[in-house]
């Protein structure tokens, strides 16, 4: 069992608003995941670079030594610390700051990479996780989270979610994979890298491969419904909205909800009461295989 | 009339109140906002109204109590129920009247996947659409649906009668349409006006088990 949340500001007005927004319908699913959390937040759009946000395991992690590093190699758009991530936003290309990070901080993983996508993510208690990170402030235009219940894999920050799946893209996870073995081996192969042994993992990192194999996220998803063996309610964050998909026995719960203010998917409906106006919000549950997707025109 | 707000109270001081309720007693609840295991275990024929959406295994194993939900339930409505009834005035989600062994569930909107999944009994009316894997193997009772019905409807079904008024999507193994009689006919009326569903039997199919696959075969003896 996993809780999945996702919210998606239909109102300019609340962008302000969406960790205020977020965090009761995450808390609200603790019992789902007490073991994890993560949340991606999508804001603050760097179009003359690139954002990055890595995670340093060590606790005594040197960020201002860090930071120097960085001022002194690149134009530092916006740089910030949140706990044991932080937030790069660079005028440079991806891959230049992705060969730095790789060639000179070894203790740095990347979690996210794009414009406007940022991944926090923490082992333990989700209200521990939104109070550390203070994920109430947070402003942006759309957020997912998750809170994880391990079944497969060792719990640790980077088996949490939400996984990164390429520029912009994330993906949480409500279930269980049990080809997910041999896929990963098959997606070496291809050259797709894996930090972790754990099945949602591959689910990302197989939707990253059909989307550099030149797939668009709908074509990637009904891929994944052919190859991938299990469970499943996948809800994959894009830079201008995001994705519900379930598996075709539909097993793993999934509600959405919409108002003319904001859009939102959950495990469970109780995650969505918690929203401004959910009592009177269309409510429905996914079918199975269906692609259930929201854009900011 | 006894109020129960669950903003004020826990669910197990919820459940407490309403399984000591006496025969006849009628009970409001509010703020549910999705909490799971609401109206569960009641014993006696009281009256509960629930005002908003519910989560899991709401009216789980009632007995002789009339429930109506005024919203949504979540997966696992009803499950096992013995007798009574319970309503819900918006759709349910998953395993609906699972493995239900008696009384009238009524969901006046859509029911999800595995809608009276191994049900031996019980009689379930959908005003809406049922979804994939209803009625799997389904033992005994009554599945009325007033709108279509999704993948696979009956697989592996024993002696539970179907009645669809829409489209079946597609028929599980060994469930088949069979021949509307009068006493079906008279069955499925009854049970329309129980559930006050306003439909002509005319417009209804029957479904139910072709027996070949949980039948002894006596000519088979040897095989065993």
């Amino acid at each position: 069992m996993c809780g999945i949340v996702g919210l998606f500001i239909k109102n300019p007005e609340l962008e302000s608003q969406l960790g205020a927004l977020v965090a009761p319908m995450l808390s609200e699913m603790t019992e789902r995941g007490p073991d994890s959390a993560g949340m991606a937040v999508y804001r603050d759009p760097n179009e003359k670079g690139c954002k990055v946000t890595v995670l340093a395991q060590d606790a005594d992690f040197d960020w201002a030594d860090f930071e120097n590093a960085v001022s002194s190699n690149f134009s530092v758009i916006k740089f910030y610390v949140n706990q044991n991530h932080a937030v790069l936003s660079l005028g440079a290309s991806l891959n230049e700051v992705e060969a730095w990070l790789h060639d000179n901080w070894n203790a740095l993983s990347v979690t996210s990479a794009g414009s406007n996508i940022e991944i926090f993510k923490g082992k333990g208690n989700p209200s521990d996780f939104i109070e550390q990170f203070d994920i109430k402030n947070m402003t942006g235009t759309h957020a997912l989270g998750h809170t994880r219940m391990a079944t497969e894999s060792a719990i640790t920050t980077e088996h949490s979610h939400p996984f990164s799946t390429g520029q912009d893209l994330c993906l949480v996870h409500n279930g269980s994979l049990s080809n997910h073995n041999r896929l990963r081996e098959t997606l070496k192969r291809a050259g797709v890298q894996f930090k972790t042994d754990n099945d949602s993992e591959v689910a990302a990192g197989y939707l990253s491969w059909r989307l550099s194999e030149g797939d668009d996220l709908d074509q990637a998803l009904n891929h994944a419904i052919e190859d991938l063996d299990g469970f499943y309610t996948f809800a994959i964050g894009t830079k201008d909205g995001f994705a519900v998909m379930r598996d075709p026995i539909g097993c793993k719960p999934a509600i959405m909800a919409e108002t003319d203010d904001w859009a939102a998917m959950s495990s469970e409906y109780r995650a969505i009461a918690t929203l401004p106006g959910a009592e009177n919000a269309r409510i429905w549950e996914p079918e199975p295989t269906q692609i259930y997707s929201w854009k900011r025109s | 009339m006894a109020t129960i707000d669950l903003n004020q109270s826990s669910i197990r001081e919820l459940n407490e109140k309403l399984q000591v309720g006496s025969s006849g007693d009628n009970f409001t609840v509010n703020n549910t906002v999705g909490k799971h295991a609401l109206s569960v275990g009641l014993t006696k024929d009281i009256n509960v109204e629930i005002n908003g959406h519910v989560g899991y295994y709401c009216a789980g194993m009632n007995q002789e109590a009339s429930i109506k939900i005024n919203g949504n339930a979540g997966p696992g409505l009803a499950e096992n129920m013995m007798s009574g009834q319970v309503r819900v005035t918006g759709n349910a989600s998953q395993y609906a009247g699972a493995t239900a062994h008696g009384g009238l569930l009524v969901i006046e909107g859509d029911a999800s996947s595995r809608c009276g999944i191994s049900m031996k009994g019980v009689n379930i009316v959908v005003g809406g659409n049922i979804g994939h894997m209803s009625a799997f193997m389904a033992q005994s009772g009554t599945l009325v649906v007033c709108g279509d019905a999704g993948d696979a409807m009956g697989d592996s079904i024993y002696e539970t009668k179907i009645y669809v008024r829409g489209k079946v999507k597609s028929l599980g193994t060994d469930c088949e349409e069979k021949e509307m009689k009068k006493e079906h006919k008279e069955e499925l009326a009854t049970l329309l006006e129980m559930a006050q569903m306003n439909y002509s039997v005319d417009e209804f199919r029957r479904y139910g088990s072709a027996r070949k696959l949980y039948n002894f075969d006596i000519d088979q003896v040897d095989d065993y």
